[in-house]
């Protein structure tokens, strides 16, 4: 099982504030309540209990506590994701701070690097320099990710970094095609969104043939689905997603995302009670429809820039929001799918490495139990670089470490003993006894990218040429067959 | 008994790469205690009648797998001084066995130069030579161009090493060279540390060494 660290969270919110906030939003959910244009949503929350008002094109649904509160308690504490390789298991408890870090989500553009030489005008020498290009994510890309991500130690979970866009892709394959990617290239936990409700049913029997018929008590497969359109609103077809999804009792993350300034008040107290609010909506409806509903908290908060609108997530604010969601969600002892490791910086490299780290650290430090979006991802969300997600592994590997269990009193007597025994020596090093540590993991050896920015890229370039290089287990050909067979999987990745 | 004797060169060598001096040192995974280490199989090589020079080119072969293992990335500088060490050890054990069989071990004496107290790196170089078969006189720190002179006179050493990090005191070493030629004492000078370079060393005639692998390299020969 992949254990995570666990860490002692930085608690910014009193236990009275997340109270408030909690009642705050009971008050937004009750009056002016959830704005849904799904009808069987609406037909379930008003069959148990909820007031509703009919808008034309929409319903006007207010939700009273004791429905929310109900729903609340009926939400599992302790969600297993499971992996093709069990050793990649995950067990995600509420209430216990274990941090984890995962990939995401669905870019659209892929970043390229070549490498290219220049002539300098001046001396006439040449050089070599790394050039960007960008393109449309294809099934292949998402093969590659799967591949690269599979090698990046500290990517405990897999959630899709590109959004597949072949001209064969069509709706009804799409799914099955992106978990089909994913899952034959990795041995860790899948998880993605839906393109398609209808094709849920495939997805899942996917899984449990891959994972010889572990269904939803060790899912191989997870999802995620953002039910609602901030300000409090209920998409159609999102909601049929978590209501189908719901049915079938595997684990489901109901994320939302605010953006604070313009979709959601920029002030931190509001944006959390409506992004609470927004959530418990999702975590409500799971749980009626099936009871014990999996679900994890999902949190995708940010402020928006100021000139254009555009979201902001390297904003100080998007962190704070966040590491507010993720209190709230232990508060309700619920597990988090929380967000770091975006920026707004367009290019791999140095910029956006320190805009990155400081959310992963932050949100870290949160004590959130699933941190998504922490690999590649450049300008928000749009773009993914695997050049990118490999410095991010390197990264988030020395934030783990950051958090590594003290062992002072296991350790002192030994150290004592070193102490003396190398003053009894000429050389006087440490480095006789150092060499166990280095050899437990969990360590980084140096920094292994040396030289000016361009240098750097070049060298995580090769690193990237070397772990897609280097072989992954497939799954294996008998099952592969019957995959084929059965579902409409594109002939190129198989 | 042939047998027995490949087994021992086989641990030997075995115990090296892992850098366990003796039976008290663990391996890398924290284990071996109580088991020979490098001291008692050299014993028990000789004892059983293993010639010397078969135990020093299984030393040799044991210290280029080292370095194999650092080129590929697996080892790191501990390993390489822990390795370096338990040769340095074995080597003491083994030493009037040399003699006795009329081999020699080649003499290196080592100083960081007059007005230095730093000596990280000429430590590491020390334990690297020993590793390479060589009997290092380390001289310590601080220590005055005339003692330096004396002992590679007086040792009939081969090799001098000067270590130096500071601008101020690596100007020493010109003054060791110089008294050297005075003294008529003909010796390879290497020099190393922060603010040495090749040019330096060149214009006091003698030969820059970058890190412990090249003042190996240099002293064999390579």
């Amino acid at each position: 099982m992949r254990e995570g660290v666990l860490v002692k969270p930085y608690e910014r919110l009193e236990r009275e504030q997340l109270e408030g906030i909690h009642n705050a939003s009971l008050a937004i959910l009750r009056d002016p309540g959830i704005v849904s244009y799904n009808r069987e949503a609406t037909d379930i929350f008003k069959e148990n209990g909820a007031e509703v008002s009919s808008h034309g094109a929409y319903w006007q649904i207010s939700i009273p506590e004791w429905l929310v509160e109900g729903s609340i308690k009926c939400a599992p504490s302790v969600i297993k994701l499971g992996a093709r390789d069990k050793e990649n298991n995950l067990i995600l408890d509420g209430n216990e701070p274990r941090v984890r870090f995962g990939t995401g989500s669905e870019s659209n553009v892929i970043l390229d690097i070549e490498i290219e030489e220049f002539v300098s005008e001046r001396t006439g020498g040449k050089r070599r320099f790394p050039v960007f290009h960008r393109r449309r994510g294809t099934v292949r890309d998402l093969c590659e990710a799967a591949h690269l991500c599979e090698h990046l130690q500290n990517v405990d979970f897999f959630i899709r970094t590109v959004n597949i866009q072949d001209e064969d892709i069509t709706n009804d394959n799409k799914d099955v095609n992106k978990y089909y990617a994913s899952l034959n290239n990795m041995k860790k936990h899948v998880m993605a969104g839906l393109t398609n409700v209808k094709k849920l049913d495939e997805v899942i029997r996917m899984a449990e043939i891959i994972s010889g018929g572990r269904g939803r008590e060790e899912p191989i497969i997870s999802f995620v689905t953002c039910v609602t359109k901030s300000p409090l609103q209920l998409v159609d077809d999102t909601t049929q997603n978590l209501i189908e999804i719901a049915k079938s009792g595997y684990p489901v993350s109901i994320s939302t995302s605010p953006q604070g300034g313009s979709t959601a008040p920029l002030q931190e107290a509001g944006l959390l009670a409506q992004l609470n609010a927004e959530i418990l909506t999702g975590i409500v409806l799971a749980q009626l429809v099936r009871k014990k509903t999996p679900v994890l908290y999902g949190s995708v908060p940010l402020r928006v820039r100021m000139d254009t609108l555009d979201n902001m997530y390297g904003a100080p604010e998007s962190n704070l929001y966040n590491i507010g969601a993720v209190q709230m969600a232990r508060f309700y002892g619920i597990p988090c799918y929380s967000t770091a490791g975006i920026g707004d910086s367009k290019f791999p490299g140095i910029e956006a490495s320190v805009n990155k780290q400081l959310s992963h650290l932050y949100i870290a430090l949160s004590g959130a139990q699933y941190i998504h979006y922490a690999f590649g991802l450049l300008e928000g969300t749009n773009t993914f670089s695997p050049e990118q997600a490999i410095l991010d592994d390197l990264h988030i590997g020395i934030i783990k470490s950051l958090f590594k269990e003290q062992r002072i009193e296991k350790e002192i007597g030994d150290s004592l003993k070193e102490i003396r025994e190398v003053m009894g020596t000429s050389h006087k090093m440490f480095t006789r006894y150092t060499r166990k540590y280095l050899r437990k993991g969990g360590f980084v050896p140096f920094y292994p990218y040396e030289g000016d920015a361009n240098e750097t890229l070049m060298q995580v370039k090769e690193r990237k040429e070397a772990l897609v290089s280097a072989p992954v287990e497939e799954i294996p050909a008998d099952i592969k067959k019957e995959l084929f067979q059965e579902f409409d999987i594109l002939d190129r990745i198989k | 008994m042939v047998k027995i004797s490949h087994k021992i060169l086989a641990n030997l060598k075995e115990d090296i790469i892992k850098g366990r001096r003796n039976k008290e040192d663990e391996d890398f995974e924290g284990g071996g205690v109580g088991e020979p280490g490098v001291v008692e199989l050299v014993e028990d090589a000789l004892n059983r009648g293993v010639k010397p020079k078969e135990i020093i080119d299984c030393i040799n072969g044991a210290m280029v797998a080292v370095g194999k293992r650092y080129e590929t990335g697996e080892f790191f500088i501990p390993d390489m001084m822990a390795a370096a060490e338990a040769v340095s050890v074995g080597m003491k054990v083994l030493e009037p066995h040399l003699i006795s069989a009329g081999e020699r071990m080649e003499k290196f004496v080592i100083a960081t130069v007059e007005g230095d107290l730093h000596d990280i790196g000429k430590n590491i170089v020390a334990l690297f030579l020993k590793g390479g078969g060589f009997d290092v006189i380390d001289l310590g720190v601080n220590v005055p161009a005339e003692t330096i002179v004396k002992t590679v006179k007086g040792e009939d050493a081969k090799f001098v090493g000067l270590s130096a990090l500071l601008t101020t005191t690596m100007q020493r070493m010109g003054e060791v060279v110089e008294k050297m030629r005075i003294h008529g004492v003909d010796a390879k000078v290497l020099v190393g540390g922060a603010a040495v370079s090749a040019e330096y060393a060149e214009q006091i005639g003698a030969i820059y060494c970058k890190d412990a692998f090249e003042a190996v390299k240099v002293a064999k020969g390579g």
